[in-house]
């Protein structure tokens, strides 16, 4: 038996992991279908560990739902996998590119593959008849994300309606939706990115190998360094070489961005990351930095 | 240099959670802007942003207020309209700010951000002095049971960081804060603006001999606050795996509401009364030898007795009593007023069940705690006395005991929309 606390405290991390714990368990009794949506990224990684935890020794009791974009980085499809394989947990994979063949969603050359991931993310919900979707969203991305809720309620079109939200207290979440509306659920509301970063360093979790620093051909782009790749055609002036390069975040490979870093344990990231003077989102994702209020416009479309 | 405990707090660090209450004219914004950016919760890009749209506004100043104000239309309107959670930390703790507009509905969203802190923060401009509305939410937060409270008297250097004018506004608060309950009061003065007393103390009034904001935040001691003998755990999941390994396993999974809980424990499963003995505490894959608020953990018993959802596991001779009859303080949190009759969802805990409101026995005027009894009624964002009677029996203890066990919310059945808050006397 393990006694760890002889002054009866938890660090904040723990309690932090306590109170996502709680929000899975709710969500596992109090909705029919829950689905955990998964990106490949750090904090989905996180989410399922917690999934994991909370339910253990059983297996996680919902699905894992993965929008592919189709320019998905390989070595973030490989974890993926690993851990779906290690939890046993079904993984229901919705298709940009299928997406785009049943016309559900219009690709026209111009709209990333992140925005595409919308339509494609609503319609799987609607196909799967989903009630509840985790998303890794925490409240320290981004402004607009600081005023949703942990239990964050869709209309029948997925839409975020920003002023018109449930009040939210004490650790009483109402999961009351109608047929056709369905729930975000955000467990990692209160985790910020260094509590990600400590979390994974403590539970020892496997991540993605493209958070750490490796050899890769890049080439500038909007201030941005993109990696090389077929998705990524190169645009004329742009030039490839090769860079000592870790990504924050991971997405969409044509819009993520690379920083140039030599971090290649978690303690030289969070040691990266204490003195980082940029937030993650606002260095490398392109899909962001369009107008102030760009995330915002996307949340009420029904972005994760 | 390597990461180690001492230079990389996360792993160590506790936690504060507090809400902010005070209007945009009382600078709540810019002082928490202040703590954002002196604690490096701020980064260049958001900064620059700020920055850019100050220039762009016309302002001669960077509005640190425009780093909080988070959705469009807030942005355009230049008010805040909800409650926004915003996160910075210290070397050994981490801060989750509730931060609550002032004015547009302020009890319902007051209220809210109150409901999870440890501690309250309540502006006041010192020109100013105290006004209803800072009455107002020092009354929230006792209601709501905030142990802590500071009262934050800002724009010092307008008054020439006098004296008077401090002893003046802390007089009339502590007056007026004997008919509250609040066990702990600090009032520091400060300039949001100029820094005074915010991280550092202030060279500008060596009369206060008290704390910095930022110190005081840092070290208020919010560990004890929580009750550690009254053993309460609701249960919320019940873990079967019927795989190989764990054939026979049953586990009770929740968080700890209260108290601490060991194995070989007598306890009794509310509302059926049942007794048994803790076999084992599991936390994932390691069992512990005791749990204690908030843990999440996993409670097996000795005996096969029939637990569900919404039942409590407490001690046998220290458990709440099951009752249907609930006397409430209700804040209500719609535009359609609450009324005698009405029936509504209840959650309280775990457990879900059906709520008909018999009397409303006063509606509480939170500027002058007089209670009007003529009511009959509570309108949006008004706060009273409430008799219920639900269909399932609460596992319930008063709120000043436990905010946990003693709170609950009302939904709407038609809507879905949480359309009240309780707190049980």
């Amino acid at each position: 038996m393990t006694q760890t606390h002889p002054d009866y405290q938890l660090s904040q991390l723990d309690q932090l992991e306590a109170e996502s714990i709680h929000i899975f368990r709710e969500v596992a009794a109090e909705f029919e279908k829950p689905v955990l949506m998964f990106s490949g990224g750090k904090d989905s990684i996180v989410m399922l560990r917690l999934a994991e935890k909370a339910f253990y020794p059983a297996k996680i009791p919902f699905p894992v739902l993965q929008v592919d974009t189709g320019f998905d980085f390989p070595e973030v499809l490989a974890t993926r996998d690993s851990w779906v394989a290690r939890l046993g947990v079904r993984l229901v994979v919705a298709s940009v590119e299928e997406a785009i063949a049943k016309g559900i969603v219009v690709d026209d050359g111009k709209t990333s593959r992140n925005r595409l991931q919308i339509g494609t993310l609503l319609n799987a919900i609607e196909e799967e008849g989903f009630t509840a979707a985790f998303g890794g969203g925490r409240r320290d991305e981004e402004k607009a994300r600081a005023k949703e809720r942990v239990y964050s309620h869709r209309d029948d079109f997925g839409q975020w309606d920003p002023k018109n939200q449930r009040p939210e207290l004490w650790s009483l979440y109402n999961g009351r939706i109608h047929g056709g509306e369905h729930m975000r659920i955000f467990p990692l509301s209160n985790w910020t990115e260094l509590d990600i970063w400590h979390y994974i360093g403590q539970e020892q979790i496997e991540i993605p190998s493209i958070y750490f620093s490796h050899q890769r051909r890049v080439f500038q782009r909007d201030g941005m360094l993109l990696s090389e790749s077929e998705h990524n055609p190169l645009k004329s002036g742009e030039t490839v070489e090769e860079r000592t390069v870790r990504f924050r975040t991971v997405g969409d490979l044509t819009l993520t961005g690379c920083v140039e870093s030599t971090a290649s344990t978690i303690d030289e990231i969070i040691d990266e990351i204490a003195v980082a003077r940029v937030t993650e989102r606002g260095a490398t994702r392109g899909d962001d930095r369009f107008s102030e209020a760009a995330m915002e416009d996307r949340k009420k479309e029904g972005y994760f | 240099m390597n990461a180690t405990p001492e230079n990389h707090p996360g792993r160590s660090m506790d936690l504060l959670r507090f809400a902010t209450a005070g209007s945009v004219d009382d600078g709540k914004s810019t002082l928490i802007g202040r703590l954002l950016l002196d604690s490096k919760a701020i980064f260049e890009d958001q900064l620059e942003a700020v920055e850019a749209t100050s220039l762009s506004k016309g302002y001669d100043y960077t509005d640190l207020a425009l780093l909080t104000d988070g959705l469009r239309s807030e942005r355009e309107q230049g008010i805040t309209i909800d409650v926004a959670y915003r996160y910075f930390a210290t070397p050994n703790r981490k801060f989750i700010i509730a931060d609550t507009p002032g004015h547009v509905q302020y009890t319902r969203n007051m209220v809210t951000g109150a409901s999870t802190a440890d501690l309250g923060l309540v502006l006041v401009d010192a020109r100013q002095g105290l006004t209803e509305q800072s009455r107002r939410h020092a009354v929230i937060l006792s209601l709501l049971r905030v142990p802590h409270l500071v009262l934050a008297v800002n724009k010092m250097d307008l008054v020439d960081y006098d004296e008077t004018i401090y002893q003046e506004i802390y007089r009339d608060f502590t007056s007026f804060a004997t008919k509250l309950n609040i066990p702990d009061l600090e009032v520091i003065p400060i300039s949001a603006l100029k820094g005074d007393n915010v991280v550092k103390r202030s060279e500008n009034m060596p009369w206060y001999d008290g704390p910095s904001l930022m110190h005081h935040l840092e070290h208020v001691h919010v560990a004890s606050d929580r009750d550690l003998v009254d053993a309460r755990f609701p249960v919320q999941y019940v873990i079967r795996p019927k795989s190989d390994d764990f054939h026979d396993y049953r586990g009770y999974a929740g968080q700890l509401a209260g108290g601490v809980l060991k194995p070989g424990d007598e306890v009794v499963v509310l509302p059926s009364g049942m007794t048994s003995r803790i076999a084992a505490i599991d936390l994932f894959d390691k069992e512990i030898a005791e749990a204690f608020p908030p843990m999440s953990v996993t409670v097996r018993l000795e005996d096969d007795v029939d637990v569900s959802r919404g039942d409590m596991i407490a001690r046998v001779k220290n458990a709440p009593t099951p009752s249907q009859d609930i006397d409430a303080m209700i804040c209500w949190m719609t535009n359609e007023p609450l009324r005698p009759r009405q029936k509504l969802a209840i959650k309280h805990t775990t457990r879900t069940g059906r709520a008909l409101i018999k009397d409303i026995q006063y509606r509480l005027d939170v500027n002058s705690l007089h209670r009007d009894q003529e009511t009959g009624e509570l309108g949006l964002n008004e706060i009273g006395r409430v008799q219920l009677r639900t269909t399932v029996p609460l596992l319930c203890d008063s709120y000043s005991k436990n905010r946990t066990t003693g709170s609950f919310i009302l939904i709407d059945e038609a809507t879905g929309v949480t359309v009240g808050a309780g707190m049980i006397n």
